[in-house]
């Protein structure tokens, strides 16, 4: 069974179509890049996937499990986790806050309205082992305002990583990074293990090539070349994309 | 019949104040994206201070109406570069501050005014009425039908054939965009905020003689200026207009008919538009 | 942490002895009305400060209250049972008024709830046979729980009182709690909270209902202090009122609405004593907080007095260098 399946994805604003007859299949396990000149729809994929917009056409499954007409908040619970171009976490909490919100979103104890949520060690130590993850347990009572940009993306993928999901989509998560902030999480991706499926939106192109196992190529919201890494860099219709003829 | 035809009248006369109290609210609603509470308070100052222009120091009618028209709009500018733009950025805490100074406004008037109402006779120019099909016309009325056709004629010209009017409709439209085009978008917001404040204020002064100027009055045409712009969209001075004869004839026939649910019948709509279609009947922009 | 326990202890003496230090019956009820909008703009906090979101409307909900009570005192029920029923319809009418606010945010939600609380005033005002219109409708006496006769001032402060430091105590569980906090992350980013698994409409939805039980309460109270209700206390003036407390104790902090419940009670009470436009200084006063002190008067005065403490500190460290 595979992990994600889509397909014929539509999708369109007035009379523009952003996602046009897409199909998909990842296995599970696998690490899958997807890239596309700006605007070929790559983000727009994520959120119908993240069901953040409803498709006009088509279907995505999830391990088998369709969630097509799923609120995009049940997906969460379904195993599917995220992150964002744009970092859009917690400011003024600490890094713990942050995660403790990120454990909370699918544990029961979220409508209690009597506990004190500080209290519960297990909680506690669940978001610190989750910080620990990404190395910055000992940042873990500083507020997110007062952390690098680069350890705000840590922070974000641990919070992705401590839902556990079964599917992790990761757009750009490597936009805006330094050199050694690159390195950083690209050791991160690279430790996480094969239970988790990965599909990354990426531009970097030297560290996106090398973490991924398959590459999808998209184009004016259409997938236009599939493949591996080899594959994909010596087809013709990749190198018009980006060059242009 | 004749009921029905005194009502028909004063709901058509109503509606043509509320256009002067909504077009203005309209505007600065869809530029500047703020429902400007102080409206209701404009409407009563321009009642107050024509009042007393017309009364006290006897100005003519419409001199006195122009003249209120004029304070209110200058009331309005200063409102708007010494507080709004302050605020810029910040919608609520805009609202907010149009909140509390409807507060202050309303005081001043008491101490300057107090509390008794100002009855405004209608100008002898204008007294009087003719009987047609049965039903008696006061002549005043007329005129405020009139002048609020003439005003939504200018108000129509000057956002449809100016280059003030082309720069508010892209302000409208899209504000960031109008700043990229290089439109000085902080000075039109102070434009139609002066220019809404001003036909606030001009409709308080023309309505007097109708609806008297009374505290109280600012509380009572707010929330009518606020059903017709959410009714009529955001933005659109032919929602405004047909929006507020619309409400004109909810309102008195309303008041009318079913007196005990006056307010739910006129208020009502209003919800279901806010949450069924955010952007009126003919805005194009949801708020 | 064990200052605070002790500034806390002390304030809760202070408001126990209220009636020893005050000056008067006046004073008392003045301070049972601190109390009583103190908890009303907890009330409206909760969606204010925690939920983000801006009601205008507060006032036709605490209005529902106050007639529900005074409707049912009239018709014969017991005060228990008026003030059952008065929970109820506080909060079926909640229940509403979140349905279709909660449609929108922002703006939006600000003018449904402005409409909303509109409608009620209108059949406040309008639907005689159920309200008495203008005339209002009067409470004859005041509950004696236990024997405990609220007639007198004193006595009703310390009932208003225990039902405050109730009130109080509910808000900061909720605000602790794995449901407020997750209250303040939809507030934050509602979108982020969305795609980590949270009910982001249900969980305002529940806060608005705790926001309507709260304001419900204050308006049981506020009818049986005044032992009259008319439609004036639904206008839109009355939930500007409201909102101005909040904003100007500070949002999204406990101690905020207290204070912006005392400032605004004692300028329309005892201000206006001595100052004949007392209407127009509240404007000013939340035109001035909104504009230069938006975080408003508990956060504002709490970064006044640390810049203070550390303007003073550096002339104290100066002076020990120089004697050593």
């Amino acid at each position: 069974m595979s992990a994600l399946v889509i397909a014929g994805l539509d999708k369109s604003f007035g009379g523009l179509r952003v996602t046009s007859a897409v199909n998909l299949a990842v296995e599970p396990g696998e690490r899958r890049l997807i890239i596309g000149p700006n605007g070929a729809g790559k983000t727009t994929l994520f959120n119908l996937i993240a069901g953040e917009l409803k498709p006009d056409r088509g279907s995505i499954s999830l391990f088998g499990r369709d969630l097509t007409r799923m609120a995009s908040r049940r997906r969460a619970h379904m195993g599917l986790s995220r992150t964002y171009q744009i970092i859009t976490l917690f400011p003024r909490d600490t890094l713990l806050h942050n995660v403790l919100l990120s454990l909370l979103g699918l544990s029961g104890w979220r409508w209690n309205p009597v506990m004190r949520l500080d209290r519960q060690r297990a909680l506690v130590a669940a978001a610190e082992a989750a910080l620990g993850r990404v190395g910055l347990a000992h940042l873990a009572a500083r507020p997110l305002a007062e952390t690098s940009y680069g350890e705000r993306r840590r922070v974000e993928i641990a919070m992705a990583l401590a839902q556990n999901p079964k599917l992790l989509l990761l757009d750009e998560p490597f936009a805006g990074l330094s050199v050694d902030e690159r390195r950083d999480v690209q050791k991160l991706l690279g430790d996480i293990p094969r239970d988790v499926t990965i599909v990354m939106i990426e531009h970097d192109m030297d560290v996106a090539l090398e973490f991924a196992e398959r590459i999808s190529v998209m184009h004016f919201g259409e997938v236009i070349v599939e493949g591996n890494r080899a594959e994909v860099v010596a087809d013709p219709r990749v190198k018009e994309i980006y060059l242009g003829e | 019949m004749s009921l029905w035809g005194i009502l028909a009248v004063n709901s058509v006369t109503f509606g043509g104040l509320l256009f002067l109290l909504s077009a203005g609210f309209s505007l600065i609603f869809g530029l500047m994206r703020i429902p400007n509470l102080t409206h209701g308070s404009m409407f009563m100052l321009g009642g107050y201070v024509g009042s007393s222009l017309y009364l006290t120091y006897h100005l003519p009618f419409w001199l006195a109406a122009l003249c209120a028209a004029a304070v209110v709009a200058a009331f309005g500018g200063v409102i708007e570069r010494l507080l709004l733009r302050r605020l810029a950025g910040s919608t609520l805490a805009q609202v907010l501050v149009t909140l509390g100074i409807s507060l202050i406004v309303a005081d001043f008037c008491l101490m300057i005014w107090t509390g008794d109402p100002i009855s405004v006779a209608t100008p002898p120019a204008l007294a009087g009425g003719t009987r047609e099909f049965g039903i008696f016309f006061t002549t005043y009325r007329i005129a405020v039908i009139l002048v609020a056709c003439v005003v939504a004629a200018l108000l129509w010209a000057l956002l449809d054939k100016t280059r003030l009017g082309a720069m508010i409709r892209a302000g409208v439209d899209d504000p960031q965009m109008a700043r990229v085009v290089g439109i000085r978008v902080s000075r039109l917001f102070t434009i139609v905020f002066c220019l809404g404040a001003g036909l606030a204020g001009f409709g308080g002064f023309i309505g007097a003689p109708i609806l008297s100027v009374y505290p109280g009055l600012d509380s009572d045409m707010l929330p009518l200026a606020l059903v017709v712009v959410i009714l009529g969209g955001i933005g659109s001075l032919t929602g405004s207009l047909l929006g507020s004869f619309i409400i004109g004839f909810v309102y008195n026939f309303g008041q009318a008919l079913v007196p005990e649910l006056a307010y739910f019948v006129l208020f009502l709509p209003m919800v279901l538009v806010l949450v069924l279609r955010p952007q009126g009947l003919f805005g194009r922009l949801a708020p | 942490m064990s200052a605070r326990i002790l500034a806390l202890a002390l304030a809760l003496a202070a408001l126990a002895a209220v009636p020893w230090w005050v000056p008067g019956d006046y004073y008392i009820s003045v301070s049972s009305q601190i109390l009583i909008y103190a908890v009303f703009a907890l009330g409206l906090n909760v969606l204010v400060g925690y939920a983000g979101l801006v009601s205008l409307g507060h006032a036709g909900l605490f209005g529902v209250a106050a007639y529900a009570t005074a409707s049912a005192l009239a018709a014969g029920f017991g005060h228990a049972g008026a003030i059952l029923f008065a929970l109820a319809a506080t909060l079926a009418g909640t229940a509403v008024f979140a349905a279709l606010a909660l449609r929108a945010a922002g703006i939006v939600f600000l003018m449904i709830t402005l409409a909303l609380g509109q409608i009620l005033w209108g059949l406040a005002y309008r639907w005689i046979s159920i309200t008495n219109g203008d005339n209002g409708v009067p409470v004859a006496s005041r509950p004696a729980p236990l024997g405990f006769a609220l007639d007198v001032p004193a006595h009703f402060y310390y009932a208003t009182l225990a039902v405050f430091l109730l009130a109080l105590a509910s808000c900061y569980v909720f605000i602790h709690s794995p449901f407020g906090v997750s209250l303040k992350g939809t507030r934050d980013q509602p979108r982020r909270m969305n795609a980590l698994g949270y009910h982001v409409w249900l969980i305002r939805f529940y806060t608005f209902l705790f926001s309507g039980f709260l304001t419900g309460v204050a308006g049981i109270l506020f009818v049986y202090y005044t032992q009259f209700i008319s439609p004036q206390t639904l206008a839109l003036t009355s939930s500007a009122e409201v909102l101005l407390m909040v904003i100007s104790g500070g949002t999204g902090t406990l101690l905020g609405p207290i204070a912006g419940a005392a400032l605004v009670v004692i300028v329309k009470n005892i201000a206006s004593a001595y100052i004949e436009r007392w209407n127009m200084l509240l404007g000013v006063i939340f035109v001035a907080i909104v504009v230069f002190m938006p975080e408003g008067l508990v956060p504002g005065s709490v970064r006044l007095a640390q810049w203070a403490l550390r303007a003073i500190r550096p002339a104290a460290s100066a002076r020990k260098a120089g004697t050593s």
